[in-house]
Order: C-alpha cells, then structure tokens, then sequence
C-alpha cells in the first residue's frame, strides 16, 4: 500500500485582509488544499519569529504569512516592520542551511480571494516538492 | 596599560565617585571577572587590569545607575559602543557614571596560550608585540597576536565613543577588521554543509544561557525564555532543532542592537562561534538597509525600529548571494 505524505502548512493571516481574503476565495468556491491550516493574527507585524520556528517544531512542513500589501495596513505601518523582520529572519534560516522555500510571505488584500486560493496551491506544491521537514523538527515538541 | 588601577585608586580618593566598577581576579590569574570597589583597600586587593580583561563591563552598569552617587566605570572600545547602546535604550543613566575611556589593542585568550604547547602558566605580562609568560618549567614568550580571543582578532573600531576620561590615545575605527569573512565562508558553503555545521556547533550546547545573560543587548528584566510553560527551558538529549531555536531567536532579539562586542562567543564554555549569527543579521542589516553601527551614536534609528516604503521583499532572501537551496 503507497501512502501519500501530504504536507502540513501554516498560514498565518492578518485580520484585516487575508484572513477575509481566504474567506472570499470560500465564498467565491475556490478550491485550495486542506491542509493549510489558518491563524489568524491581528495584523502581520504580531507575528513572532518564535511562532514561525514553533510551527516548525511542531511539524508544520511550511509556514507562509499572509498581510496586507505594503502602505494598505489597518495600523498604518505594521507589515512595514513584518517586512524587515521577516527578511532578516529567512536569511539566517537559510544561512542555517534550512530549505529556502519553506517560508514565505505574501501580500493578500481582503478582495484578492483569487490570489490566496492561487497562493496556497503554489505554496503547496513547493512544499510537497521539498518533501517532510526534517531539519527543524523537535521531537519532544511532537505529541 | 599601566595606569588603570592607579585611576581606580585616584577617582576613589578624590570622591569623583562612590565606587568603581572594575576588574579583579576570579580563580584562576586568567580569568579577570567584574567586580565592584567601594574603598581602596578593596581596590589595591583586588583589583587587577592586565591582558585577560576582556570582560565588558557595561551590562553591570544597569545594576550600578540605580544605586545612589556615581559609579566610576573603565571601558574599552567595544564596551562603549554597548555603553552608548544602553544610554540609547534608557537602561543606563548618563550622570551616574564616570567613565574612563580605556584604550585597548585586544585581550587575550588562555586557550590559545595553551593551544600553543605553554603548559603550567602562572603569570602573563605584555611587552609591546610579544606576551612573556612565566610557567613552572621557566619563561616562555609568543607573539600577542596569536593569543588574542576571538573578537580582538577581528577588531572592529579602537575608537571610544563616550568618555570623561582618557586613558591612552584615543583610536579610529578599522575598516579592514575582516569580521564578516568567516560569515561568507559559511554563506558560500550549500544549504546542507551549512545545515551539518550548525547542527555540529548547536548541538554542543548545554543550554548554561551564559551567552544570554552576559550580552549587553540581552537586558529584559524577563527573558522569553526563563518561561517554563515553554517546555523547552532544558537541554534536550538528542541532536534536535531546541538549540537552534534558542540561538536564532537569542540572537534575532539582539538584531540592531548588538554592537558585536563578541562576549556571546568569549564565554561560550563550550566553544561555540555564536558571534557569527550575530554578525550574520549585521551583515543582513548592513546589505539591505543600510550600514549601522549600534551603538555608534544616540540619534540614529536601529534599523529593525524603522523602514522605508521601498525595502526589499522578503523573497529577495531566495535570489541573494551564497549556494541555492
């Protein structure tokens, strides 16, 4: 019997724009995978780095954020600061040696349910391509 | 340098300060440790400047700004950049302290004295380039650049940025310290070899949080992770990513804010090069947004504090230099 490994994401979606923009792609019937598992966060710029790391830890295969696009956040400047932080943090996850393509961030407004549906296939598929998480996962993290 | 304690000694006796906050003599002659004097008796017990003082001592200054009066403090170089970091970041008083500018041209490293075949020291003296070292077989010498630690070898400004006093000349920053060479070796290296490095070098960690609690940067009254609740505030037995993550993130809080003064990897008991992680978000930071020295002056914005509208995505991570993964 083949069983088929089927990766685990993490979207975290800011409030304001991607989390109503995957709701819209609901809405609008548009099919993404069911394993994109969906937090939401108040805005791009609470994600902290420890999160991302902890949903590594925990097996998650990939961890994507999702905000609004620069200049459009709800508290002005929020993913402007999500930008830096998340550059400098995937550059030393690479310089790490973790896989580049695990991580990643995407602008999603609340009336782009098209682009979310279209992302999270892409994502997936990059992700099933690269295979199981092996380099950051923590056993003892794991039920 | 000579002169060090003989200031300690003058600053007490003139009431210019309360007490001084220097170096003394730990257990072993090479292990200079921070201490704090508050009369001359303790100072010409205890108190001891010479090539191992490689401590810096500005994180003790957060403890001295808030006890009464003015605490005179000696510092090199590099523990005035950490200085002016935690002026910047209100940790520190200004007014409560004296300080002395210390002029330095690197500290040196008992390791690499041993590393060099000298058993059995028992005292070491400097006489310009070369370290006379007397063991109990008799007297050796080495060239001091070859025992210096870590952080002096890849010395990046000899300039003092805040001080009263000045002991010594007063020094220029030094462009071609070659600090980021090791970071591009590493960056050049593919995804796997650097994984296999850093898997070696982390896993070696006993999880002591000497790096964390001898940063300057590293000054929260709570850490993240004294959190029990965590679960993962222990060392854990297999070769797992725990170590990773500590490191990543001990050494992402200090992004912008570390001056690279190079204690994280000095107190390492286990050897661990944890300043390249440090050096590596300096790096980052430097490439994409900007060259910033923390801790170079009060006025300018750390660059993980600011933005611009035209930074760069984060996908720009995937295209930028090193091997492809």
């Amino acid at each position: 019997m083949q069983v088929t490994w089927k990766p685990t994401i993490v979207a975290f979606c800011c409030n304001w724009c991607s989390y109503a923009g995957a709701d819209l792609s609901g809405t609008n019937r548009l099919q993404y995978p069911a394993n994109v598992k969906i937090i939401r966060i108040p805005c791009s710029c609470r994600l902290n780095p420890m999160f991302i790391l902890r949903a590594f830890q925990k097996g998650a295969d990939g961890v994507i954020l999702c905000g609004c696009h620069p200049g459009d956040c709800h508290y002005t400047t929020g993913n402007y600061y999500a930008r830096r932080r998340m550059t400098l943090l995937f550059s030393m996850l690479d310089f790490l040696g973790i896989e580049k393509g695990r991580t990643r961030v995407e602008w999603v407004s609340a009336a782009e349910g098209a682009k979310f549906a279209a992302t999270m296939n892409e994502f997936v598929k990059t992700i099933t391509e690269l295979g199981e998480n092996r380099r950051l996962e923590d056993l003892r993290c794991k039920e | 340098m000579q002169g060090v304690k003989e200031k300690a000694l003058e600053l007490l006796a003139s009431g210019k300060a309360q007490r001084v906050l220097g170096w003394k003599t730990g257990e072993f002659f090479y292990d200079l440790t921070p201490g704090v004097f508050e009369s001359a008796e303790e100072v010409e017990r205890e108190f001891e400047y010479g090539v191992f003082a490689g401590a810096n001592l500005s994180k003790y200054c957060i403890a001295e700004s808030k006890k009464d009066g003015v605490t005179a403090v000696f510092l090199k170089p590099c523990d005035a950049y950490s200085f002016v970091q935690l002026l910047k970041e209100y940790k520190v008083k200004r007014e409560k302290f004296y300080i002395v500018g210390v002029q330095c041209d690197g500290m040196c490293d008992m390791e690499k004295i041993r590393a060099a075949g000298i058993s059995g020291a028992t005292a070491v003296s400097e006489d310009g380039d070369t370290l006379k070292i007397s063991t109990i077989y008799g007297e050796e010498t080495m060239k001091k650049s070859d025992a210096l630690l870590l952080k002096c070898k890849t010395c990046k400004s000899k300039k003092l940025v805040i001080f009263d006093e000045l002991l010594g000349e007063q020094g220029e920053d030094c462009p071609e310290s070659h600090r980021f060479d090791e970071v591009e070796r590493l960056e050049r290296l593919s995804p796997e070899e650097r994984f296999s490095f850093w898997r070696g070098e982390l896993s070696r960690c006993i999880r002591c949080n000497a790096c964390r609690n001898v940063c300057p940067a590293c000054t929260c009254e709570t850490c993240v992770f004294d959190n029990h609740n965590l679960g993962t505030d222990n060392k854990a037995a297999a070769s797992d990513f725990e170590e990773n993550f500590f490191h990543i993130i001990r050494a992402f809080h200090v992004t912008s804010r570390c001056t690279d003064c190079g204690e994280c990897s000095r107190v390492c008991p286990q050897h661990i090069p944890l300043h390249l992680l440090n050096r590596k978000f300096i790096k980052d930071t430097n490439e994409l947004y900007g060259a910033y020295q923390a801790g170079a002056d009060l006025e300018s914005r750390p660059p993980l504090m600011d933005f611009r509208k035209d930074d760069c995505e984060p996908s720009v991570v995937y295209e930028r230099g090193g091997a492809k993964g």
